[in-house]
């Protein structure tokens, strides 16, 4: 009977609408409905490719701009001179002691070498002219060759020598010949002395080995990246020192040792919101504990290190109690289940197993300290320091905030100079991720 | 419903090994075991069947105290291992849990070797004066777990590599290579197929002979396969404990014959 009534009664969907005619998923209105939800997929689609074509392009365009304008910092101009190490100016009163070396006047040396080549610079303003062909840095060069070898007293020596920075920027094609000569740098006499010096084949590009040697230095031609280098690296040594082993045993104590109370709750809260502090705030507070109440040394790695180090810590141990998080219940309750006491759980299965994820949060962490400016202003790592730190206690500056000061400089060669810094500075980044995934490949192999 | 595992019997069979009475546990406010008494003798198997959610595992794990590590649980009552309470305060729970051993229901293999598994629990508890009887002890184990044959020509590859049922096996092995007195086996069976299944009833029958044996399953075929002793548990209470002849032939309660008869469950 029931049979006979449901016979008898029109097709209907569930919605009751009548239905006769082609299947519900075949009419025209279903067709309709398709075609938008496959134009909606291909507008998604085109969205996300949008933002991936628009994120390398812009990639691609920074990448190009630092490198237009800072490969060439790479190279630097020379000049061959026949300098006369002449005994009057060098040792005047016959004395030829390593002191007396120091004490003579170079700067002498290389004016009457330059006015020799070029005698039409004996006038004042000639002197001062082509006396600005050649970096200060020259000075040094010869002396440090007299230092070594006192015999080239009385000689003359062909040497190559550093060019300034001017004659190096328009060798480099960085200042412009054509604009009028009053808005030049270097003027007319300058560039025809240049000229000069070229044809003789005694002017020269060089690969700038003093770039990856030296300190810091009011002369764009002097400067060198190493100083920065090892700043950073003995400023990250401390961060991860102090950082790594305290944020690990943190993670490790909240995540698998404390109670579940309100004082941890309160904690974890304070780590989330640690993590979202402004960096110069934590170069505030080392600025007022470390420098003003420990007396620690100012402009120091050390300080610069436990600084970072404040700021990466919460960031490790959230990422290390997320990795621990990870490490399935099963394999604790293994352990548990075979007498294993906590601690055994911990270090023998759950640690290992997290320590891919626990590295790659703390590598990240470093390689965000590494990048860090802000905080080290605020501690005096923003100092203008000319020679190379030897240990975390000496007075140095870091990659960013060389770069920073460098960007700051008025003078047209430290524009080149400091996108070689920001290309060592990614380069030191890349290595840094790349040994992220390393570290990550190789842990997680163990299965 | 025949059980010729039942008339078999180890000399010293039936000795109350492990002794409940009154225990109560509660996960925060909820009263997730009721006043449950019950013995389990030396060298037996017994079952723990029921629902889902009526605390049988619940029970198991108040048994080597893994309810420990379960924030909010809390267990009153009294359960005693050869006449000592384990829930005395002097108790030390990774003694404890070297007598009394556990095999959970998924396979948790550590991910290491096969000999690092076993080795494990030899290795924290000082079992080994040497390398020569830490392999001994393995090799003991893993032939008491009946895997030695499949495994022996490949104990340093990963454990994690293995079969389910053949990973099963080895957390049984892993849990009899520290030498315990008791086995708990949480729903072994659950995650295999019919054949790792009858390895492992067929295991579970070899291993009486050395140790007591408390199994909880959903299965009543296998608790009637390999148990001597039946529990059956509901709504946090225990319900009946008999012989598992008994249970499955003449059970005393009609809760228990619904359940077997499939009315509920």
């Amino acid at each position: 009977m029931t049979d006979a009534t449901l016979a008898a009664a029109p097709p209907s969907d569930l919605a009751g609408r009548p239905q006769d005619g082609p299947s519900l998923h075949m009419t025209e209105a279903a067709r309709a409905r398709l075609r938008r939800r496959y134009a909606a997929d291909r507008r998604f689609r085109q969205a996300g490719l949008g933002a991936v074509v628009f994120g390398v392009v812009a990639l691609g365009f920074l990448l190009f701009t630092i490198l237009s304008n800072g490969l060439t910092a790479f190279r630097q101009t020379e000049l061959r001179l026949d300098f006369a190490f002449s005994r009057e100016i060098i040792a005047p009163d016959g004395k030829v002691d390593p002191q007396s070396i120091r004490a003579a006047d170079w700067a002498r040396v290389v004016r009457e070498t330059l006015q020799a080549r070029f005698p039409d610079a004996r006038d004042r303003r000639g002197a001062r002219l082509v006396e600005a062909l050649v970096s200060p840095g020259a000075q040094g060069q010869l002396m440090d060759m007299v230092l070594a070898d006192p015999r080239l007293i009385g000689q003359t020596r062909s040497v190559w020598v550093l060019a300034a920075s001017d004659i190096d920027m328009v060798l480099k094609g960085h200042a412009d010949r054509a604009v009028p000569e009053e808005t030049r740098r270097v003027n007319d006499r300058q560039l025809a002395w240049m000229d000069a010096l070229e044809k003789d084949g005694a002017l020269r590009l060089s690969f700038n080995t003093r770039f990856f040697t030296g300190a810091d230095s009011r002369y764009p031609e002097l400067v060198g990246i190493l100083g920065g280098i090892l700043g950073s690296l003995y400023t990250l040594a401390i961060t991860l020192a102090l950082a790594f082993p305290l944020g690990v045993m943190a993670a490790i104590y909240l995540e698998e040792f404390a109670p579940k109370n309100r004082i941890t709750d309160l904690i974890e809260v304070s780590i989330n919101n640690l993590a979202a502090v402004p960096s110069i705030v934590f170069g505030l507070l080392g600025l007022a504990v470390f420098l003003n109440v420990f007396g620690m040394p100012r402009s120091a790695p050390l300080v610069g290190g436990c600084v970072l180090a404040l700021m990466s810590l919460p960031i490790i141990i959230i990422a290390a109690r997320a990795a621990l998080r990870a490490v399935p219940p099963s394999i604790r309750e293994a352990a548990l289940g075979l007498g294993a006491s906590r601690l055994q759980v911990v270090l023998h299965h759950v640690l290992p197993l997290a320590m891919p994820g626990i590295l790659t949060g703390t590598i990240l962490s470093m390689a965000h300290a590494l990048g860090e400016t802000a905080p080290l202003l605020m501690i005096g790592m923003v100092a203008f320091i000319v020679d190379v730190p030897s240990g975390p206690l000496d007075a140095a500056t870091v990659l960013p905030v060389q770069i920073f000061m460098w960007a700051d400089s008025p003078e047209r060669g430290f524009v080149e100079k400091t996108s070689a810094a920001i290309l060592v500075l990614l380069v030191f980044l890349l290595g840094m991720n790349a040994l992220a995934i390393w570290l990550r490949k190789k842990f997680e192999r163990r299965w | 419903m025949a059980n010729p595992a039942a008339a078999v019997s180890a000399p010293d069979a039936g000795r109350a090994k492990i002794s409940a009475s009154g225990v109560d546990v509660f996960y925060g406010a909820k009263h997730a075991l009721k006043k449950v008494s019950v013995e389990i003798g030396e060298r037996q198997v017994v079952a723990f069947i029921g629902p889902s959610g009526c605390g049988k595992s619940t029970f198991l794990r108040c048994l080597n105290r893994m309810n420990d590590t379960i924030a909010g649980c809390r267990v009153t009552g009294d359960i005693r291992l050869d006449r000592g309470d384990i829930y005395a305060p002097e108790v030390d729970v990774v003694q404890l849990r070297a007598r009394v051993g556990m095999v959970f229901q998924k396979p948790n293999p550590f991910p290491k070797s096969i000999y690092d598994n076993v080795a494990y629990g030899p290795r924290i508890h000082g079992l080994a004066g040497s390398k020569a009887e830490l392999d001994a002890i393995v090799e003991g184990a893993l032939k008491g777990a009946a895997l030695w044959k499949e495994v022996s020509d490949r104990l340093d590859s990963p454990g994690t590599g293995l079969s389910g049922g053949q990973q099963q096996r080895l957390c049984i092995a892993r849990a009899i290579a520290v030498s315990p007195e008791v086995i708990l086996m949480d729903e072994p069976c659950s995650a295999l197929d019919p054949i790792a299944t009858a390895h492992v009833e067929e295991l579970i029958d070899g291993l009486r002979e050395r140790y007591t044996i408390v199994i909880v399953t959903h299965n009543m075929q296998q608790a009637a396969r390999v148990s001597q002793r039946t529990a059956f548990f509901h709504l946090g209470e225990l319900v009946e404990e008999d012989d598992t002849s008994a249970i499955f032939t003449n059970p005393r309660d009609e809760r228990t014959q619904g359940y077997i008869t499939g009315r509920y469950g």
